[in-house]
């Protein structure tokens, strides 16, 4: 792109704009980080340093409710992955390769969950679960299946997107070549949907993390209590700065995994492009760097 | 082309789990909200079969939104007002922000990325405990805010103030906005400013006449990504006001929601509120179906 205006009072307007928003967005949370150090009860009068909240007999590690909330969250969005990116990814092939009627149909199903407010999806699963489901009890099964529902049409949107850009005649070939179609796609179809899987992966891990409504809904006792949940009963009360630092640890560990899966993720493609300069450029697929527009639509 | 059987065999769990989870869902929904009650508990009962449809309940929240005279509609203009202020909000700070990380931002971008990305990975709930804690009677804002003499006493933020729901919703939701918006603004083809400069538009005209009718797409589908859920959010008005003189439409069904004698009545508002969305969502998904019938041609 050439330069259109040069460094015109435009760009610097737009440039301290971006700025502006990036301390905005991101100040008030290292604030919260910062009174998890407070030597205090308070979270917004600061009462000088300490770290009795993250050490100690009072540190949030040996505080049961809030250890608890970190290790149910984790076990939930760990169980969400496991079951919501195969359902997910097998769902999305589904869709992108069936042909004829009933696609219509069969998407819309897939896209309902993304329009229909949380709050209304998880009255609606709520009454499901209580009244004609009942098996499927309130606490951790219930919390797993709505996140699972909540998430499951990301992974159909990430993973279709991914998939236009993989021309069916790759999977032709396999057959050509004998193998079964289903074959085909775990041979073929798989191996070039990895870097998708990972994403969907990464996204159903971060969205479970940080889901609230459903889970809220979804559970029983306090003992299915996820990190949000405990946020939300707490902040309004009397908490110490201990919450501060549960929030946190959750944060962290989150965007821990999320950076060193997303690092596997950048691995996968970028291995993708090298070998597909080695092979005639005829036989191809036209250019699938990325993940397209839609995944980042789907946070 | 793969057999359908085959496909079916692949895909039906999903499909099997979204028709039981989703459909049946909805309909428990409709069959909570046209059932009846139970005589002695007072609780609920769903009416599974459509002949057994009972819509008291439905026809009593439908009026309850009455313009003339309906209790709950003040609660639904102040739900629309705080989300049209908050869209507009997101739309203003955050289509500059996604613009230059897609367009302009060259060797920052892949940084300027992570930094958009954090606020998702950071959970809501905590980026509203920080405001909570910045709020409070004490806090930080009020500090500054007494010092430079804007305000002459301590504010209580956290107690009903449309401002702080607002300023809540937007700073929540917004980076939701931003990045459906960035991918949209990604794909936009810089040659086409080079041919309006060429073609001697000016700054502005090029702006307003080729910019923009291209980030139409984006701005729609990220308005669409957060006004949606904010339809359907209690928990920024829980933490931040607490009060029912800011609540809106997501705080009344979750209210009812909580007493099993209101449920049947949250049921029929969540049944209205998709009615009132769809509506709403009409002319965003003629426009995006035109916007693909382009792409595909």
């Amino acid at each position: 792109m050439s330069r259109l205006r040069g460094r015109s009072l435009g760009s610097l307007m737009l440039g301290a704009v971006v700025v502006a928003y990036i301390a905005w967005s991101l100040l008030p949370v290292g604030v919260a980080f910062l009174f998890s150090f407070n030597r205090g009860y308070s979270r917004s009068i600061w009462q000088g340093f300490s770290l009795q909240w993250w050490i100690g007999p009072h540190s949030v590690f040996r505080n049961s409710t809030y250890a608890g909330a970190i290790t149910h969250s984790l076990l939930l969005a760990g169980l969400a992955v496991l079951i919501t990116v195969p359902l997910g990814v097998s769902l999305a092939v589904l869709l992108s390769r069936w042909r004829g009627r009933g696609t219509r149909g069969l998407s819309l199903l897939a896209t309902v969950p993304l329009v229909v407010p949380e709050l209304v999806l998880s009255l609606a699963m709520f009454f499901l679960v209580t009244r004609l489901l009942t098996f499927v009890s309130l606490g951790t099964p219930a919390q797993v299946v709505g996140q699972v529902t909540f998430i499951l049409p990301l992974v159909v949107v990430i993973t279709r997107g991914r998939l236009t850009s993989i021309p069916i005649g790759f999977e032709e070939a396999a057959t050509d070549l004998g193998a079964s179609s289903l074959g085909a796609i775990r041979l073929v179809l798989l191996p070039l949907l990895q870097p998708a899987i990972l994403a969907s992966a990464i996204v159903t891990f971060a969205v479970s993390i940080d889901d609230f409504v459903i889970t809220q809904y979804m559970s029983s006792t306090s003992a299915t209590q996820s990190v949000p949940m405990v946020i939300y009963n707490a902040t309004r009360g009397g908490a110490t700065p201990v919450l501060n630092a549960m929030a946190v640890v959750m944060a962290v560990t989150t965007i821990l995994i999320a950076g060193l899966s997303f690092l596997g993720y950048r691995f996968l493609v970028q291995r993708e492009q090298f070998g597909a300069l080695e092979t005639e450029p005829e036989l191809t697929a036209p250019p699938i760097t990325t993940v397209p527009a839609t995944n980042e639509g789907g946070w | 082309m793969h057999p359908r059987r085959q496909l079916l065999a692949l895909g039906g769990p999903g499909l099997i789990w979204l028709a039981l989870f989703v459909t049946v869902g909805l309909y428990a929904l409709v069959s909570i909200a046209a059932g009846g009650l139970d005589p002695i508990l007072l609780t609920p009962v769903p009416a599974w079969s459509p002949l057994h449809w009972n819509f008291t309940v439905l026809g009593q929240v439908t009026s309850s939104f009455n313009p003339f005279g309906g209790g709950d509609w003040h609660l639904f203009l102040r739900t629309c007002i705080y989300i049209a202020i908050s869209l507009t909000a997101c739309i203003l700070i955050g289509y500059p922000v996604a613009y230059f990380t897609a367009v302009r931002a060259r060797r920052t971008k892949g940084p300027l990325l992570v930094l958009l990305v954090i606020p998702l990975l950071v959970s809501y709930m905590l980026r509203m405990l920080a405001w909570v804690g910045l709020l409070s009677p004490g806090g930080w804002v009020n500090s500054v805010l007494l010092h430079l003499g804007i305000i002459s006493s301590q504010v209580n933020w956290l107690n009903g103030m449309s401002v702080t729901v607002v300023l809540g919703l937007i700073y929540g939701w917004i980076p939701y906005f931003i990045l459906p918006l960035y991918a949209s603004l990604a794909r936009f083809d810089t040659r086409y400013l080079e041919a309006a400069a060429d073609l001697g538009a000016s700054g502005t005209a090029t702006f307003v006449r080729v910019t923009l009718p291209l980030s139409a797409q984006g701005i729609l589908a990220g308005s669409v990504i957060v006004a949606l859920p904010m339809f359907g959010d209690y928990f920024t008005n829980g933490l931040l006001s607490g009060t029912s003189s800011t609540s809106m439409v997501g705080t009344l069904i979750n209210s009812y929601a909580q007493s099993e004698s209101g449920q049947a009545t949250s049921a029929a508002q969540a049944l209205l509120l998709i009615g009132f969305l769809t509506l709403l969502l009409l002319p965003y998904l003629r426009s995006s179906a035109r916007a693909n019938g382009v792409v595909v041609r």
